[in-house]
Parts: structure tokens; sequence; C-alpha cells
């Protein structure tokens, strides 16, 4: 089949959490490497530097870990992000560090995830980071997760083992509220299950992880509201386009149609749309996540901030929210703490109000009676906005309800929090 | 239940970045090469902002080592979209003593272009570069932002990154400070071909075969131009060729191929087993040479 074919792949994004040894690397070197996604001038250049090094064997680590730092330590700091297709998809992998010191990074890897593939090594079953991983990705609203349980080669291969690690691993999912988990048995390292189906686990019947990389369906849910954040207001000034007024944004939620009645928040005007277009192209209908320029029936005052919603649940517009939130910076955050929000295209300024409390990423218990956030928690506050945020809770919409802190001496991102309903 | 193309999906996001750097920063730029990434991102910055024109200028760093063929094409193209083209030339930063040339066979003018831009973003107070830079191409470039952050040195700190998270992306900066933008950061190589032909982008003649002086350096086709000095028993023969990438006339493998059309083109990236930047003579120079480049400000 000639390449220009596969013009019409979907992208599915997934990420990968690890520590230095559960074979993270190993797997997406393998899903790399089966997909002819790793080329000479790459292999040559990791066997280059882990000779160097004095490794025996090539270490596909190197692949991902671009920094100097990193292959210096021998560890992932940041997120990394790797590409590779196949006939049927195209994937994004983000690769993230699975230390506790790094729960920052595995946010931000999680937060524009579809899927999540958590490793479990055979040998040493559910431990504290098998659930710091599966808390991430259920906090951020992965609506998938794979859960490998790796290394079956070092255990014989043994499918009571493997069941024993399913029926644990699905009391954590229940707990944890992750409603879709994939069980599968691998050895990365071997390629068993990866790619091509085990011949040492005839007992399993399920598909390899590319199959369920390949064929997992994309939520694309037509039932959710329609939501689109104005992003820039496009008015030229030319003869031809003289009365032009376009709002450009992109759909983050729902489908837009020509024709629909919408609502302006938080102004609460009613209008009309009565075009959308991409570029010279008029569509009756667009769908998330398409960036878009609709036009209205009436001449009123909207701009960047602004959500354009259709008909269905409106959106929340409040002055305090009460959020789910993961601390980026070494300066601590401290009740009373005045911050720059970004949220959806809007933007204004808060003061960290309540700190409810700080969950213990290992053992997932809330605790209480902190007035200060550290690098890396994880927390329940409540913020109050000088204007109101237009937004849904996060557990509808991963857009309308995530939004940043920045600090506003420094303008570092210095906070990601996901809204909770009221 | 619906489905959106890989391309629609990413066309939507860089269009999304693009519309992002147009509402949050005052004087952003389009760092435009003439090669197929910058061709792609000023089509889509076209598409962003339709029917207004594009409302930033592109800035040509001009090592004065180009291909012909690239400078017609970049005079076509800003004629064509009605924009502004601003040149910053390394051979005057060489006269005015900004920057020295260097020497020898592999001399190049690939480093001393840092200099030139960071030079032109100060005069011209650029707030934010747009770049055609992808995460595929490089590992160092794998670590990268779309929202990157520069000091006022207008470096950039790989261990000190803005978190980015959604598609929520900051741009707050002080004085003096700036910020590189890459909107096709999660598109790969076969990606641009492929949205190229679907979207029927014109890109210059020297990505199609065409016959060329050639001369083999290391395993490398380079063009036979004056501004490669060629060592002895490196000989000239007539090549079929095209470009892969397009650079500097002194950084830009040639490849061997007959490829005459975006279909063939494209059939030929999938068999390929070399990365792109495999040709690219600059980041042979060491392990690190993309992050060490990039940490000083290039692009």
């Amino acid at each position: 089949m000639k390449q220009t074919g596969y013009l019409d792949m979907e992208l599915l994004r997934f990420t990968t959490a690890g520590s230095v040894d559960d074979g993270k690397s190993t797997l997406i070197g393998r899903l790399l490497y089966d997909s002819k996604s790793i080329f000479e001038d790459q292999l040559e250049d990791i066997e280059i530097c882990s000779r160097r090094r004095g490794n025996d064997e090539v270490n596909l680590a190197l692949l991902t870990d671009g920094l100097r730092s990193e292959r210096e330590q021998g560890i992932t700091i940041d997120v990394a992000y790797r590409y590779f297709a196949t006939p049927k998809r195209k994937f994004i992998i983000a690769d993230t560090p699975g230390h506790v010191q790094y729960t920052r990074n595995m946010v931000t890897g999680a937060s524009t995830a579809d899927l999540a593939i958590i490793l479990i090594d055979a040998r040493n079953g559910i431990l504290e980071q098998t659930i710091r991983h599966s808390y991430i990705a259920a906090l951020l609203g992965i609506p998938r997760v794979v859960a490998c349980v790796n290394k079956m080669d070092l255990v014989d291969f043994a499918e009571n083992t493997f069941e024993e690690i399913k029926n644990n691993y699905q009391r954590v999912a229940e707990r944890l509220e992750i409603k879709q988990v994939t069980f599968l048995p691998i050895s990365a390292k071997l390629g068993d299950n990866v790619v091509t189906a085990s011949a040492n686990m005839n007992w399993y019947k399920g598909p390899t992880l590319m199959e369920i990389l390949e064929n997992t369906p994309l939520d694309r849910e037509v039932d959710t509201n329609t939501r689109l954040p104005v992003q820039h207001v496009i008015r030229p000034i030319s003869d031809q386009f003289h009365d032009f007024r376009g709002y450009a944004g992109r759909l983050s939620g729902g489908i837009l149609r020509k024709g629909d009645p919408v609502t302006i928040f938080p102004s609460g005007l009613r209008s009309t749309i009565t075009a959308i277009s991409r570029h010279e192209q008029q569509l009756d209908k667009a769908f998330t996540p398409e960036s878009i320029t609709v036009q209205l029936a009436d001449d009123i005052d909207v701009s960047r901030g602004d959500l354009i919603a259709g008909d269905g649940d409106a959106p929340l517009v409040e002055r305090e929210v009460t959020l789910m939130i993961c601390w980026f910076n070494e300066r601590p955050a401290v009740t009373g703490n005045r911050y720059i929000v970004m949220q959806a295209t809007r933007e204004t300024v808060a003061i960290l109000k309540t700190i409810h409390h700080v969950v213990n990423i290992n053992t997932l218990e809330p605790e209480t009676g902190q007035d200060t956030l550290r690098v890396n928690d994880i927390a329940r506050v409540t913020i109050k906005t000088a204007k109101p945020l237009v937004f849904d809770p996060y557990a509808k919409n991963r857009v309308t309800g995530s939004l940043i802190l920045v600090d506003p001496d420094t303008f570092e991102t210095v906070g990601g929090g996901m809204i909770l309903s009221r | 239940m619906y489905t959106i193309t890989h391309l629609n999906e990413l066309e939507s996001e860089s269009i999304y970045v693009l519309r992002e750097v147009a509402a949050q920063f005052e004087r952003p730029v389009i760092l435009f090469s003439g090669g197929k990434d910058s061709i792609v991102v000023t089509h889509l910055a076209h598409k962003a902002f339709y029917p207004s024109r594009i409302p930033f200028p592109l800035l040509h760093v001009d090592t004065g080592h180009n291909f012909q063929e690239t400078i017609e094409y970049r005079d076509a193209l800003v004629k064509q979209l009605g924009a502004t083209l601003v040149v910053a030339s390394v051979q005057d930063s060489i006269n005015a003593g900004r920057v020295k040339e260097e020497t020898g066979y592999s001399a190049s003018r690939n480093k001393l272009q840092t200099t030139t831009l960071l030079d032109a973003i100060e005069k011209y107070k650029f707030d934010a570069a747009i770049g055609g830079a992808r995460r595929d191409e490089e590992k160092a470039r794998a670590k990268e932002r779309f929202f990157s952050h520069r000091d006022e040195f207008g470096q950039w700190d790989p261990k000190n990154q803005r978190p980015e998270l959604w598609n929520i992306f900051n741009g707050k900066k002080n004085m003096g400070e700036h910020f590189r933008v890459f909107p096709i950061s999660n598109w790969t190589e076969m990606d641009v071909w492929q949205y190229i032909y679907k979207e029927r982008v014109p890109v210059p003649s020297l990505y199609f075969t065409h016959e060329r002086d050639a001369f083999l350096r290391d395993g490398q086709w380079l063009a036979a131009e004056p501004c490669i000095k060629r060592k002895p028993g490196e000989i000239v023969q007539r090549k079929k060729v095209r470009c892969r990438t397009i650079g500097d006339i002194t950084c830009t493998g040639l490849t061997l191929s007959k490829a005459n059309s975006l279909e063939e083109i494209i059939d030929e990236i999938a068999a390929t087993r070399v990365t792109e930047r495999g040709g690219r003579a600059d980041d042979k120079r060491s392990e690190n040479a993309m992050e060490d480049r990039k940490i000083s400000g290039y692009f």
C-alpha cells in the first residue's frame, strides 16, 4: 500500500510512569524498535554512548534520556515525548520519571494522556509506586489504564502469579475509581505480548499491548456539553472582509453546528452561530478538539477569556473554587499567597484561601492541619479569584476544568489544579 | 462517536498554539529558514488568522550560504502572503566583529547564527520567536516545551523548564526575556510530509530529485559549492540527489534519491532507516551538540 494511504490515522497519547528498574525504558525501546521507529543513526548513537559509559548491553534508556545531566546520572528527570506510528495509529508517548521527587513531571505527562500504562514487576507485585502512579492517572482523569505485569520471564511465566497481582490491582483500581483497566502479562525484555503474542504464556488469550494501543477506542463522546473558549478575535481590516468579526478558539467539548443557539459566559448574552470556518473552508459542524473560527448573528461583546457554550448544562461561574492541586515549585505555597490563574483562555488573580488536606501520595490518606504546600505535594485547596472563573468540573471536562497557578514574582508555573464540583 | 484524524488533531493543536502566541505576546516573529518545517508553520499561521493576514513578520537568519532556490522560494512566499520579511545577516555580524568566521574544512556558519539571531531579537524587541523545531528530531528537542522560556541572555535552562500541562501555555516573562515557541512540537517528519501532501503546500524544488555536483565526506553527500572547502581526494561527481532537510549549505546533507513527487518522498521516508538529522553535520560534532547549542540560544 502507498504510504499516502495513511493520511487518516487516529492519534493516541499515552503515558508511562516508572522507576529505574521496572523495565519502562526497555518497554518503550521495544515498542519503538518493533514498530521500526528507531533509526540506525540513533541506535549507533546509543551504542557508542553505552560503550563510553562501560555498559555491556545497549542501554535503551539513552533513547529517551536526552539531556546531558540525565545521561550522566542515569536517571530520567523530565518528561520526554516519543513518537511512533503503525499502519493503524499514530502514538505520542509521554515518558515520565517515576520517583516521588518527580511527581510534578508525572502529573505533566498525564495531563494530556488518553491512556496510561502502569508497569508492575511480577516479582514484587503491587508496590507503593504502583499505587502512586495509578493515583496520578486517576487524579488527572486518564480514561484508560493498562496494567502490564512485566518480567513474567523471571517468574516462570506463571499464570497464578499474574492472577494474584491482577486481583490485588483490581482492588486498587476500585478504590481509585479507575473505570477501565486492562491487564496483561508481558516480558518487555523478551518481547512477550508486547508486539507479538507470547509463546510462553498460552494461558493468556487476550490481545498484545500493541493491539490494545491500536484498538482502544478514543473517547469522542457526542453528549458532552459544547464549549468553545475564545482565544482571539479575528478582525481583518480589509475591503473584502470589512465587517468580519470571527471568534477563534479550539472546541473543548461536544459538537458545534451552524445555526446553534449559544450563550456567552460570563456575560450570559445569547446569540446564534452563523458560520463556522477553518481557513477558507466553511463547515456545517465542528468537533472537539478542532481549532475553528465562528461568527455570531449578533454584534455583542465577546473577547478572549469568554466561553461560548451550547445549550445543555451551563458552565459554572464562580469566584471561589475548590480543587485538587499539584505543587510544582521549590518555593512553598502558603495560605494567603497571591497567584495569577490561567484557566482555559481566562486569566485572573487568586488568593490561596484554604488548604483542606495534603494527600499522602504513598498511602493516599488525607493529612490535615497543613498551611503550606511543598514541591510535589498534592492537596485539596480552595482559591478565591478576583474575576469569576467559567468552568466545568474536571471530571466532566479536562480543558475547562483545569487551571495553572503562576507566581506573580517569577512568572513560573507553580501549580496545576483540577477543579472539583461544588 | 466520531473520529478526528491525526493530521487534523495536530493542525488544530498547532493553530491553538499560534493563536496563544498572538494573544499573549506583543511582538512575535516567525523564524523562517525556507525549510519544510518553517514552511508548514507559516502555512499554519496563515490558516490560524484567516481572513486576517499573519500578524507576525518572518525573520530569516541568513548565513549567506544559501541554496539559490531557498531565497527564490522565500521571496515568492512573502509576496504571496503579503507578509513582512526581516533578514538578519550572519555576514553583517562577521563584518561588525560580533562573531569570528570558522576556518578549515568543516567550517560552518551554523553556530554563528545564534549571535545574529539574538542580536535581531534584541534589535527588533521580539518577545516570541516561533520556530519549526520538532521533538522527534533530536533527543534534546524531545524535552523542550511548546512555550520555551529564554533568559535575558537568550539562554535555555533545560533543567528548570516550566511544567506545561493540558493546553495551558504560560508566556509570562520579565523585561528582556523572550520565548521560543514550537507549534509543531508533536509532529514527526512523516506528519509534515503527509500534511504538505494533503494541503498541497508548495515546497522548494530542492526537496525533489535533481542533478547536482556533490562530493562524499564521512559517508555523507554534500553540495560542491564554494562555501565548503574540499579536502584533497574529495572528488566532485554529478549525482541525482534531493535534500531531506534544508539549512545552510555547509551542513545540509544530500540524499541520493530519485523521488520526484510528494508521494515518492513519503514512500522514501517510510522506508528509510536513518533520521533526517543523520545527514546534518552540525549534530555530529558531539553527543550533546544540540543541547549545547540550544542552551546558548540556538533555534
